[in-house]
């Protein structure tokens, strides 16, 4: 009987005891936090995506108390939640143009050639370690779907192709693909940029067109055709420039034989329907 | 030295390894021929671990065999010579046996050449400056044949403080189906050894020793026949004892340190092919123009060894062994282990291809991954003790920081672990993807 007495005094003494050095320490010991913190960190999506640049939402809500960054810096975030947060801090809304991941590559299953069967491991970035992948073209997505994978917010799906389709509406530039992609396919660009290629064969003429039917073979003409200076050949591929006192036109695809440079509204990759009717035939 | 008890007469190896069916029965007797030219050669400015060489032809320009037409960039790259006479086709990118496509110097051989080959004055390695040596390595393009093609010149330079004590002949040729350092071995063992006692006097070392692995009896004997004062060590056959970590290991029984070179231990290791060439350097002053290949494997027609020119694409070389057969499923640049599967027969040999191996379906087979079983199979045939299925599991994680803690640098794609692996798990393929986050997260830094 002695014992329990004993046991469940001591067990009791020892609680008191931790007890008062939490209290203690809660009390001495604490370190204050801006209450707003935690606010911000709730409206924030919580993806810790890192698109801002920051680790993760409670880092960029902490940047953004310290008004460092701005509200408009989260690209997931939505526009009504970038303004809530903006109005409770009192600040700026900011932020750069929303931008989108677009694919540098059109060279889908039927377009670029295929030299052989890869059997091996189902990642492009396993894969261009095996003799450079399968296609006969060295610099274009290998279609193994590692961005689909990586993809947090679900904005990239494989098309029937094999070729990566970025959903703009949920794409928030967060630049997980374009890390992973073995090929550096990916670039992030802003929305009201539209004129985009999609090719990165540095290759020209024939030596381009013959591993991929889609290819840029750099014969300059959408360079001519485009508002002055605005679009420039680099490499054996034409270079888009929205800096110049002119923006670029429409008018640089209209003679492109391969349609290897777009006017791009919304997603990249005409459907299979459309494709079926081709616009312009290859001689 | 030390070293030099533990050299015995009982055929030594290295620890751990596996060893592989050794199917060289199909050339291992053959004499090396020489192909006939074919029409046009590639010759990639890269061919060889460092800078690419820069051309210095034009197109159009006419070019006589032996000459050189690429020049190094620096000084851990080599030269590039043109294999036959004929004209500059074009300088252009192409197809290179790892995939990409690399700018190559293209020429079109001249079919009414003789391509005899310009008299090259020889060279006296005894008198001639050591520096001057190095250079006259470097412009002949010599690079180390046994297959990661290291610039020769850039290991006969001994960096200021460090010496060499032992030169160690690497004739293992641990791969199965290959047979050209074999066969070179067999039939210029004269020119072995005379490049063995070129490297060791210039190097300055005190003994000089041949391995080979012990399925070459013929080989052994030719070369003890031809070399009074060099050693040649028979090694039970083991893979992956060509590797120079290994061969070091299996020798001496000493440990290179991770990261390290033979030369930490004061060890210099060169392949038979690479010591045959330095000798045709130094005896009749030809530069690289040309290497044995062994053509070989189940679905080629008539397995050969081939001296080649390089930049000789695969399909002429297969063209010459009698084709491909109906059952051809893979062609590898290399041997089975270690070589790369081909997506294109249009890429050309280069310095560093020591086979064309032509697999068939039944050599050949598609993988299918099972779980791995923790047998620690991968782990007792790792020939330097890493742990290669906890390896796969990090890079599967892309937990990048412990691979570094598990040493994944060591690892040189032996592909022993892939082997030994009962659960086909293409272990080597994750150690290369590993090294490949590795070092993309190193250039993003």
């Amino acid at each position: 009987m002695s014992e329990i007495v004993a046991s469940v005094t001591v067990m009791t003494g020892l609680s008191l005891v931790f007890a008062a050095v939490l209290a203690g320490a809660y009390r001495f010991l604490r370190v204050e936090e801006d209450p707003r913190l935690e606010v911000v960190e709730d409206l924030l999506p919580g993806n810790n995506c890192g698109a801002c640049g920051e680790p993760g939402c409670l880092a960029f809500a902490q940047r953004l108390l310290d008004a460092e960054l701005a509200p408009g810096k989260c690209t997931v975030a939505d526009e009504a939640t970038r303004v809530e947060i903006a109005s409770f801090l009192g600040v700026e809304v900011g932020g750069d143009e929303k931008r989108i991941a677009r694919v540098k590559c059109a060279g889908g299953l039927s377009q670029a050639r295929s030299l052989a069967h890869y059997r091996g491991m189902d990642s492009c970035r396993a894969a261009v370690l095996v003799d450079g992948g399968d296609r006969g073209c060295s610099w274009g997505c290998l279609g193994l779907a590692d961005c689909e994978r990586v993809c947090t917010f679900d904005a990239i799906a494989m098309n029937a192709e094999a070729l990566p389709v970025v959903e703009p509406e949920l794409c928030t530039a967060c630049g997980d693909c374009v890390d992973v992609c073995p090929q550096d396919l990916f670039v992030l660009v802003p929305e009201s940029h539209h004129l985009f290629v999609q090719c990165n064969s540095p290759l020209v003429g024939e030596a381009a067109l013959f591993p991929c039917k889609v290819a840029c073979d750099a014969c300059g003409r959408c360079a001519l055709d485009a508002p002055e200076g605005t679009v420039e050949m680099v490499n054996g591929l034409p270079v888009v420039h929205y800096d110049r006192e002119v923006l670029p036109t429409p008018a640089a695809t209209w003679r492109c034989p391969t349609d290897a440079i777009q006017w791009l509204e919304g997603k990249q990759f005409a459907e299979p329907e459309e494709d079926a009717a081709p616009r312009k035939q290859r001689a | 030295m030390s070293a030099a008890a533990a050299v015995s007469a009982a055929p030594s190896t290295f620890r751990h390894g596996v060893h592989p069916p050794e199917r060289k029965g199909a050339t291992d007797a053959l004499p090396i021929e020489r192909m006939p030219f074919v029409g046009e050669y590639v010759l990639p400015l890269s061919q060889h671990t460092g800078a690419p060489s820069k051309p210095v032809v034009r197109v159009g320009q006419r070019v006589r065999r032996g000459q050189l037409i690429g020049e190094p960039v620096g000084f851990i790259s080599t030269a590039l010579h043109a294999p036959v006479t004929g004209r500059v086709a074009a300088v252009e990118p192409r197809l290179h046996p790892n995939g990409k496509t690399l700018p190559a110097i293209v020429i079109e051989t001249d079919p009414y050449d003789s391509q005899r080959l310009p008299a090259f004055a020889p060279l006296d390695p005894s008198s001639l400056p050591a520096a001057e040596m190095v250079e006259r390595v470097q412009l002949a393009g010599l690079v180390g044949l046994g297959g990661a093609a290291f610039p020769s010149h850039v290991k006969l330079q001994v960096p200021e403080g460090r010496r060499v004590q032992l030169v160690v002949i690497n004739g293992c040729e641990c791969e199965p189906y290959l047979t050209c350092d074999h066969r070179i071995m067999v039939e210029r063992p004269d020119a072995v050894v005379r490049g063995t006692a070129i490297i060791r006097d210039r190097v300055g070392a005190e003994r000089a020793i041949i391995g080979v692995e012990e399925n070459k009896p013929d080989a052994i004997a030719a070369l003890r026949a031809a070399s009074a004062d060099i050693e040649v060590v028979p090694l039970r056959v083991k893979y992956p004892q060509g590797a120079e970590k290994m061969l070091v290991d299996a020798i001496f029984h000493r440990e290179i340190p991770e990261g390290g070179l033979p030369l930490d231990l004061e060890i210099l290791v060169n392949n038979v092919g690479t010591t045959a060439a330095l000798a045709d350097l130094f005896d009749r002053g030809v530069p690289l123009i040309e290497r044995v290949v062994t053509v070989t494997g189940p679905a080629v027609a008539r397995p050969r060894n081939l001296l080649v020119p390089l930049g000789t694409p695969l399909s002429a070389a297969i063209e010459h062994c009698g084709g491909l057969t109906r059952e051809i499923r893979q062609v590898v640049l290399g041997g089975p282990m270690m070589g790369m599967a081909q997506k294109s027969l249009d890429v050309p040999i280069i310095k560093g291809s020591s086979g064309i191996l032509c697999l068939d379906r039944a050599t050949s087979v598609p993988f299918r991954e099972f779980p791995c079983i923790r047998c620690g199979r991968c782990v007792e045939a790792c020939p330097i003790f890493l742990n290669p299925t906890r390896l796969a599991q990090l890079v599967r994680a892309e937990r990048l920081d412990d691979l570094e803690a598990h040493h994944l640098l060591g690892c040189f794609e032996c592909a022993a672990c892939s082997y030994a692996c009962p659960s086909r798990i293409p272990l080597v393929q994750w150690m290369r993807l590993g090294k490949a986050l590795l070092r993309r997260r190193k250039e993003a830094g």
